[in-house]
C-alpha cells in the first residue's frame, strides 16, 4: 500500500460522537450506496444497464460524512463518480437510477445520464464528466452565495487526479483571493483511472498544496467516517461564517475498477486486500455495535430498509418510460422553435 | 430594422461606448448582473475600455477584475448563473477562448440540455476579434466553432446601435450567448445610439440595402466591406441586396431565403476561414431550399486557409475587389 495510506484502525472516536439518529443516517447512506453501487455493476455486467457507470466503492464514509453535515441550503457540485454525493444531498435513488437507465423520470429526463445528475431543490447543483471542471463552477456558486450575504457553504468534490488539471489551480486561486465560502473536498481514492497517485503527483500529500494558496487544509482518513465528518463540519462552518475556503483531502482507496465493468487487475492485490479490510459500511457497522451505540437488531433493520429502498429504485427505473423522441429537440435553448427549423 | 423597444433619447457613440451603455443600463436595472474579466475595473476599465466607469458606479463586487485564468472566469460565470446571477465574462481576445473552451462548450452550452431543462446557464461571454496587428494568436474569427455547438447563441454586431441592442438582448436572454465584437468597429464608426434601454431580438437579420440582382449575406467586420462592394456594383448597374445577419445562432434563414428567392443569386462573405466556415452552412441551406430558383451556384468569399498573417503585405481577408468579382461571375 502506498506510503500515504493511514493507519489500519477502523473508525476512531475522533471528536464528539453524534446522536444515534445521525449515526444511523450515516450508516444507512453507506449501506444504500454500497448496495446500489454493487447492483449497478451487476446490471452493467449483465448488459441490462447500458451506461458508463462510476462506482463509489471505498468512498462511502466520505459521502456519509457529507450527508451528516450538509443542509439543503448548502450547495454541492460533484463529478461523474457521484452516487454517494447525490444520496448525501438528498437526491432520491429512484430519480438517480431512472437517469442511469435513460428514462423520463430520471433527474435529467434521461438526457444527461449518470455523469449529469442534479437536483437543485436539494442543493445538488451540478455534476460534470470533465475532470476538474466542477471547481470553477463551484467557485461561481460560492461567489453567488457571498454576494447574497453568505450563510451557506458551497462544497465541491473531485478525485485526486483532478488536482493535476489547470481548472483546479485556477479555482483554488480565485477562492483564496476572494475568500469564498467554499470547501474543496478531494476524494482521494489514490487512482486516476489506471495510474496510481505516486506516478502522477510529485507529492502525494495533496492537502499540502493548499498552503500555496494560503488556504487552511486538512488531510483526513477517509475511511474514518467520524474523523471525516468532523473535518467537513469545521470546514463547512468556516464557510457558513464567511471565513473563507478550506481544502480537505479525504484519503480512501478505490475498491473496484474505474468504471462499472472495467478490469482492475492492475491494482496490487495486497493494497486492495488491505483497503477491503476497511470497507466503510461494514467497518462502521462493527464500530457502532462494538461501541454499543446501536444494536445488531437495529443494524439488521437498517440493512433490510436499505435493501428494499434499492430494490424499489431499480424496479422504478426499469418501469419508467423512455423519453419521447421529441425530447431530442427540447432544452437545447429555452425556446425550441429555431432548433426545430434547423434539425 | 426590428427593435423591441427604442428609447427616444440618442447620442452619437462608438461601439465601445454603446456596449458600455448597454452594460450600464442593464446593471442599473438588475443588480444580479456581474461583470468578470481581466483588468475590467478602474482605473483600466477593460483593455478596450468597454467597462470604463462601471466599477466606480456599481462597485468592484459587481465589476470584478480577475486573475488571468480564463477557465475560472467562464466557470465562475456558469456557477454564478446556477446561483441566480447573470454574469458577463470578458475574454480579452477571441483566440484566448481556446483556453476556456471547456467551460463554454461543455458547460455553459450543455447544462440546460443535460439536465432536462433544470439548470440553464444564461451567461454572456464577450470577446473581441482583432485585426492582424497583434499577429496570428490575436486575430482569428472562430465563430464557426460555436455555431457547431448546440446550446449557445452566437452574436456579432456591425454598428454601434446594433452593438448596444444586441448586447442588451444577450443580457436578457435565457440562454448562454457568445458576443463577438470586432476591434475595427469598436472605435472608428460613430452613430446615433439610444441612450436608454434598447434591445434588438436575437435571430433577426437586418436588410441594409435592398437590391434585385444578387443577395450579399454577411455580418460583423465585413459589413462595411460588403456595403462598399455593393456601391461599386451599383455603379456597374448591378443592384445588390445586403443582409447583415447580426446573429449566427439563431440564424435568420427566413430573411436570407426570401431575399435569394427574389434575387436568385447569392454570395456569402465573412472574415472566418472560408473552408468549413459559416458560409458553407448558409450556402448549403440555400441550395437545398432554392435549387430550382437559382440562376447560378451560391458563392462564398471567406478568408484564405491560413493563420492570420502579421505582415500587411499578406492578407487572406475578403476584399471589395474579391466580392465584386465573385458577384460578376454570377451575372
Ligand atoms: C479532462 C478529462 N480528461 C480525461 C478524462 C477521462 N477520465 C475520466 S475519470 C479519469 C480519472 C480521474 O481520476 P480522479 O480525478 O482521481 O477521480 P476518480 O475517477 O478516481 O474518482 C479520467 C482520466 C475526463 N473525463 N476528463
Amino acid at each position: 500500500m502506498s506510503e500515504q495510506t493511514l493507519s489500519h484502525t477502523t473508525t476512531t472516536d475522533a471528536g464528539s460522537i453524534p446522536d444515534t439518529d445521525v449515526l444511523e443516517q450515516m450508516y444507512r447512506l453507506m449501506v444504500t450506496t454500497t448496495l446500489a453501487d454493487n447492483r449497478s455493476t451487476q446490471e452493467a455486467k449483465a448488459g441490462r444497464l447500458q451506461a458508463a457507470f462510476y462506482p463509489v466503492r471505498g468512498m462511502e464514509a466520505v459521502c456519509a460524512a457529507l450527508g451528516a453535515v450538509l443542509t439543503p441550503q448548502d450547495r454541492l457540485v460533484s463529478t461523474y463518480r457521484n452516487l454517494g454525493d447525490a444520496l448525501a444531498k438528498g437526491v432520491t435513488l429512484r430519480s438517480i437510477m431512472a437517469e442511469l437507465y435513460g428514462r423520463i423520470d430520471g433527474t435529467s429526463k434521461g438526457k444527461g445520464g449518470p455523469m449529469h445528475l442534479h437536483d437543485t431543490a436539494v442543493g445538488f447543483m451540478a455534476t460534470t464528466g470533465i475532470v476538474g471542471s466542477g471547481l470553477p463552477i463551484a467557485v461561481g456558486l460560492a461567489l453567488a452565495n457571498q454576494l447574497d450575504g453568505g450563510g451557506a457553504a458551497t462544497v465541491v468534490t473531485f478525485g485526486d487526479a483532478a488536482t493535476s488539471i489547470g481548472a483546479y489551480h485556477e479555482a483554488m486561486n480565485f477562492a483564496a483571493l476572494w475568500k469564498l465560502p467554499i470547501v474543496f473536498i478531494c476524494q482521494n481514492n489514490q487512482w486516476g483511472e489506471h495510474t496510481p497517485i505516486a506516478e502522477y503527483a510529485p507529492s502525494v500529500e495533496l492537502a499540502k498544496r493548499a498552503s500555496a494558496y494560503s488556504m487552511p487544509a486538512e488531510r483526513v482518513d477517509g475511511f474514518d467516517a467520524l474523523a471525516t465528518m468532523h473535518a467537513i463540519e469545521t470546514a463547512v462552518e468556516r464557510a457558513r461564517r464567511n471565513d473563507g475556503p478550506t481544502f480537505l483531502e479525504c484519503v480512501t482507496y478505490r475498491l473496484t475498477g474505474h468504471s462499472g465493468t472495467a478490469d482492475f487487475s492492475y491494482v496490487p492485490r495486497d493494497e486492495l486486500g488491505a483497503a477491503m479490510q476497511r470497507d466503510p459500511a461494514p467497518t462502521f457497522r462493527s464500530w457502532l455495535i462494538d461501541r454499543g451505540l446501536t444494536t445488531a437488531e437495529r443494524i439488521e433493520a437498517l440493512d433490510r430498509e436499505a435493501e428494499a429502498y434499492v430494490l424499489d429504485a431499480f424496479q422504478f427505473a426499469e418501469n419508467s418510460p423512455l423519453p419521447h423522441e421529441d425530447e431530442l429537440f427540447t432544452d437545447v435553448f429555452a425556446d425550441d422553435t429555431w432548433v426545430r427549423s434547423v434539425k | 430594422m426590428t427593435t423591441t423597444e427604442r428609447s427616444t433619447e440618442t447620442a452619437v457613440m462608438t461601439s465601445a461606448a454603446a456596449m458600455n451603455s448597454a452594460l450600464d443600463v442593464a446593471m442599473a436595472a438588475d443588480d444580479k448582473i456581474i461583470l468578470l474579466g481581466e483588468d475590467i475595473a478602474e482605473p483600466t476599465g477593460g483593455v478596450f475600455k468597454v467597462s470604463k466607469g462601471l466599477s466606480t458606479k456599481y462597485g468592484v463586487e459587481r465589476v470584478r477584475s480577475t486573475p488571468i485564468a480564463e477557465q475560472a472566469i467562464v466557470g465562475t460565470a456558469v456557477g454564478l448563473a446556477l446561483g441566480g446571477y447573470r454574469a458577463v465574462a470578458e475574454i480579452m481576445f477571441f483566440d484566448f477562448i481556446a483556453v476556456c473552451m471547456d467551460q463554454v462548450v461543455n458547460h455553459a452550452a450543455k447544462f440546460r440540455y443535460m439536465t432536462g431543462g433544470a439548470t440553464p446557464t444564461p451567461i454572456t461571454v464577450r470577446t473581441v476579434v482583432g485585426s492582424s496587428r497583434f499577429g496570428a494568436q490575436h486575430a482569428q474569427s472562430l465563430e464557426a466553432w460555436f455555431m457547431h455547438t448546440p446550446g449557445i447563441n452566437v452574436v456579432m454586431p456591425s454598428s454601434p446601435a446594433d452593438a448596444k441592442g444586441l448586447l442588451a438582448a444577450c443580457l436578457e436572454s435565457e440562454d448562454p450567448c457568445l458576443y463577438i465584437e470586432h476591434i475595427s468597429l469598436a472605435y472608428s464608426k460613430k452613430e446615433e445610439v439610444p441612450t436608454g434601454h434598447y434591445s434588438i431580438p436575437l435571430g433577426q437579420a437586418n436588410v441594409l440595402r435592398p437590391g434585385r440582382d444578387v443577395t450579399l449575406v454577411t455580418y460583423g467586420p465585413q459589413v462595411p466591406v460588403v456595403e462598399q462592394a455593393a456601391e461599386e456594383l451599383a455603379a456597374k448597374g448591378i443592384e445588390a441586396e445586403v443582409i447583415d445577419l447580426r446573429t449566427l445562432v439563431p440564424l435568420d434563414f427566413d430573411t436570407v431565403l426570401s431575399s435569394v428567392e427574389r434575387t436568385r443569386r447569392a454570395v456569402i462573405v465573412h472574415e472566418a476561414t472560408q473552408f468549413c466556415g459559416p458560409g458553407a452552412e448558409i450556402s448549403s441551406r440555400i441550395h437545398e431550399e432554392l435549387f430550382n430558383e437559382l440562376i447560378a451556384p451560391v458563392q462564398r468569399v471567406g478568408s484564405d486557409y491560413s493563420p492570420v498573417p502579421f505582415s500587411s503585405a499578406l492578407s487572406g481577408y475578403p476584399t471589395v475587389a474579391k466580392i465584386v468579382s465573385s458577384v460578376e461571375e454570377l451575372m
